[in-house]
């Protein structure tokens, strides 16, 4: 091979000179791929759970039992003000990113504020969900299989949704302390995919649970 | 010792040192720590096997209680597996991986050093049942409805493996992380270390299959302390799904533990028969379907529920034997011919490849259902899993400890303790659980304290429990070999065994950040290459100086520049070099004939301004 003729167009131009002698960065960022190979993980804790509600209900003569029929339903308020607050949460969340990428800071701040408002909501509408059922019908987690699928998931979710609302603080306050700029903004970008999953896990224990007969 | 083509200068700067231990996120320091801690744990478990094969030496309750023999039998299950066999993996990975990509550090430094920190607390957790009223005692698989009844141990238990298993999933996001996005230039997945590879679709299976468990010990934990019912009948749930969901993480969870010995094996063969590893692409592709079909044998450890599908689990079954019989036949195929030095880690190797097999034939008889319904839950069971645990992870853990061990300390472990070892733990092994495979068929069922004196059951029993003493005096000559080595001045050479890979290229132990600069990797043996004949010796890359351009020094130059190991190749200068004379090198007969063969002296010392 000859190889002296390409030696000439090699792409001086294109190098970092202070990147790290070996690890060009190229392909997807460190951080997001750690974050997204823990959203893998999330999913399959999830579908552990998901897997444990069609194994229940698939062997119950009735679902849901006896009883129950009226229980969880998606009333206007609270379940389905909540469903659009999360989903509205996630545009925001995605607003905010866009913000940053444009190097736009304090649209970025104004735009976590928001999310971080919605999430506080959503949360606050879940209690209240919660206080509901329990204080209206009864309606527990040793209820039976029906009511502890129901709270184990919601809660879980609701649990991943407290951490994507501490996240989203954390950056929100890096955000104010002017810490993130169009080319360093990987936190963001990660506790948006973060917040994204959380919000397509809602939309499915959304239908699931309150809509699936 | 400068006996490294390319010995690294960087120099570590004085603090604590405990101060430094306690904060590190070094991967070598954590790796040392989780293989201290590790081996820390496999003399708990140990001392717990011992208990139970005293125990049952003979028939009649000797000296321990039911309650008693219930928690040391569940304890020394979990403690291997979780606290043993895991964490020294992810120790031995921890080390080396980095090193063998020829990279800094792992990808999240900082959350190594949490993973780390989450083991010895899920120990303590495990362990704080016995002062807090009985430690766990429903078996290390936790059936419900077994492990739904009272008693904080199962609690303590059940958090303590949500601990581990989030320690274990943080460890696989770095390891992937780290093998995706760290590797040396050149280095392409197809020219991985096999070591990196099996700890590749280990960390996958890991990040797949605990979640999974972590979402059955939360439903477990709901269930006894909440009044959940998932898996109460009465209240419309069912216990089979535990066994569902626990072994959907259980299997995987045995490749977990088996895939990174294969590694290490896969590493010794080669180094040991000065040949290279045979059928390298086939070892990857048997690597990814093992992990693959992994997942769809779950239900194989669930025949008798009359729950499962039979055939479908069972064909899925015996479909995992063919790689993992390809493995073994390009092993044997590696060894043939090779000029074989038997030392330390080759024994372990082969006595693993030896002793493995028993493992996965007397596995493949379980997955014959008629089979198994007859031996299910009998010593049968419980010989094929030590046979695989101890015959093939233990082994593949000390082949990889005497192998690397030099690397890590700057020491070579005594070769004739490390014999003595090798032949104690060999014979105490076979003595210890080829007798169960008997007793198994003749209908003893495991988890009893006590046994009917029937005929030929007191002679195996108490031939297994001479075996297992065996393996504890083989653990004291191991832990003897390591206090007298560790007397001795570091004075290994950095490539003691004339290895292939990147870890060698650097001192003994390495340096923080590990290397100056990296051989350029054009095949998956770089230093064998580099010793060997393939590449050029300028090749090596300094930092750049002011006003140079990283493409003239650093390695991941394109190949034009740093010059393709092909004879008449027109370097930078646009001079012809002489066409290379074919020298056979003697130490390698394979390897691609180069002019002359670089001496530390030929490489040019980096400029004082370089540095």
């Amino acid at each position: 091979m000859s190889a002296g003729s390409e030696v000439a167009q090699l792409p001086h131009a294109q190098e970092d000179p202070h990147g790290e002698v070996g690890h060009a960065e190229q392909g997807i960022n460190t951080a997001m791929l750690g974050m997204l190979l823990f959203i893998g993980s999330e999913v399959m804790f999830f579908a552990g759970l998901f897997a444990t509600y069609f194994n229940a209900r698939s062997a119950a003569p009735q679902w849901p039992p006896e009883g129950m029929a009226n229980i969880v339903t998606p009333d206007l308020f609270p379940i389905w003000i909540a469903t659009i607050t999360l989903v509205v949460s996630s545009f925001s969340m995605q607003l905010a990113v866009w913000r940053i990428r444009k190097g736009d800071r304090t649209g970025m701040n104004r735009a976590l504020a928001v999310t971080l408002l919605l999430g506080a909501i959503f949360l606050g509408l879940q209690a209240y969900d919660y206080w509901h059922l329990l204080d209206h019908y009864g309606f527990g987690i040793n209820s039976n299989i029906y009511g502890t699928l129901f709270y184990t998931m919601t809660g879980f979710h609701g649990a991943h949704v407290l951490g994507g609302v501490v996240g989203i603080a954390v950056i929100l306050l890096r955000g104010m302390a002017g810490q993130f700029s169009a080319r360093h903004h990987i936190a963001v970008e990660a506790v948006s995919v973060y917040w994204h999953f959380v919000d397509v896990v809602w939309i499915a224990l959304f239908f699931v649970l309150y809509y699936l007969k | 010792m400068a006996t490294t083509t390319l010995a690294p200068r960087a120099r570590t700067y004085d603090r604590s040192r405990v101060y430094e231990w306690l904060t590190t996120t070094d991967h070598k320091k954590i790796g040392v720590l989780y293989i201290s801690t590790a081996f820390l744990m496999f003399l708990v478990g140990g001392v717990y096997a011992l208990l139970i094969r005293s125990e049952l030496a003979i028939p009649g309750l000797q000296f321990l209680e039911f309650e008693t023999y219930n928690q040391i039998f569940t304890l020394h299950g979990t403690v291997m597996i979780f606290l043993f066999v895991m964490p020294m993996w992810t120790g031995l990975a921890n080390y080396i991986v980095p090193l063998q990509v020829g990279a800094a550090d792992m990808a999240f430094p900082r959350i190594n050093a949490l993973s780390y920190w989450m083991i010895p607390l899920g120990a303590l957790l495990l362990f704080s049942g016995y002062g807090l009223g009985g430690a766990a005692n429903a078996g290390w698989t936790g059936y419900a409805p077994l492990s739904a009844r009272e008693g904080i141990g199962i609690d303590l238990w059940v958090a303590s493996l949500v601990l581990l298993g989030t320690s274990s999933i943080l460890g696989a996001i770095n390891f992937i992380a780290t093998i995706f996005k760290m590797r040396a230039p050149g280095l392409t997945l197809m020219r991985m270390p096999l070591f990196v590879w099996n700890t590749l679709v280990t960390s996958v299976l890991l990040l797949f299959a605990v979640p999974v468990l972590t979402a059955g010990l939360v439903m477990l934990f709901i269930d006894r302390n909440y009044g959940g019912g998932f898996f109460d009948p009465a209240l419309g749930g069912n216990p089979i799904l535990w066994q569902h969901i626990f072994w959907f993480f259980g299997h995987p969870e045995v490749y977990i533990l088996i895939l990174p010995a294969f590694g290490v094996v896969s590493e010794v063969l080669p180094v040991f028969s000065r040949k290279p590893l045979f059928g390298y692409k086939a070892f990857v592709f048997a690597t990814a379907s093992i992990g693959a079909l992994g997942f769809s044998v779950w239900a194989h450890h669930m025949f008798t529920t009359g729950a499962v599908y039979l055939p479908f689990f069972s064909f899925f079954t015996f479909l995992i034997a063919v790689p993992t019989g390809i493995k073994f036949f390009n092993w044997l195929a590696t060894m043939w011919g090779g000029q074989i030095r038997l030392s330390t880690p080759m024994l372990f190797a082969m006595g693993f490849i030896a002793l493995f097999l028993i493992g996965g034939l007397d596995g493949a008889f379980l997955a014959v259902v008629p089979f198994d319904f007859h031996v299910q839950d009998t010593y049968w069971v419980v010989s094929h899993l030590h046979y695989v645990l101890v015959a093939g992870s233990v082994f593949g853990i000390f082949a990889g400890l005497y192998y690397w061990f030099p690397k890590m300390f700057g020491r070579l472990l005594s070769e004739k303790l490390g014999k003595v070892h090798w032949a104690l733990l060999f014979i105490g092994t076979n003595l210890a659980f080829f007798p169960q495979h008997l007793l198994g068929l003749d209908g003893m069922i495991r988890r009893i304290a006590d046994y009917a004196p029937n005929p030929g059951w007191t002679e195996l029993n108490f031939l297994s429990t001479v075996g297992a003493f065996m393996i504890g005096a083989s653990t004291l000559v191991f832990m003897w070999n390591v206090f007298v080595t560790m007397r001795t001045p570091a004075d290994a050479p950095d490539d003691p065994w004339d290895a292939n890979t990147l870890e060698w290229a650097t001192t003994s132990p390495p340096p923080p950040y590990n290397f100056d600069a990296l051989p350029p990797v054009r095949s998956e043996r770089p230093l064998f290459d580099l010793k060997y004949g393939a590449v050029e010796p300028r090749a090596a890359a300094y930092p750049a100086a002011a006003g140079e351009t990283h493409e003239e020094t650093r390695a991941d130059a394109p190949e034009e520049v740093l010059g393709e190991p092909v004879e008449g190749h027109r370097d930078e200068e646009g001079e012809d070099r002489p066409e290379a004379t074919p020298q056979v090198s003697e130490e390698a007969p394979d390897a691609r004939p180069r002019e002359t063969r670089p001496t530390r002296d030929e490489i040019p010392p980096p400029p004082e301004e370089r540095r």
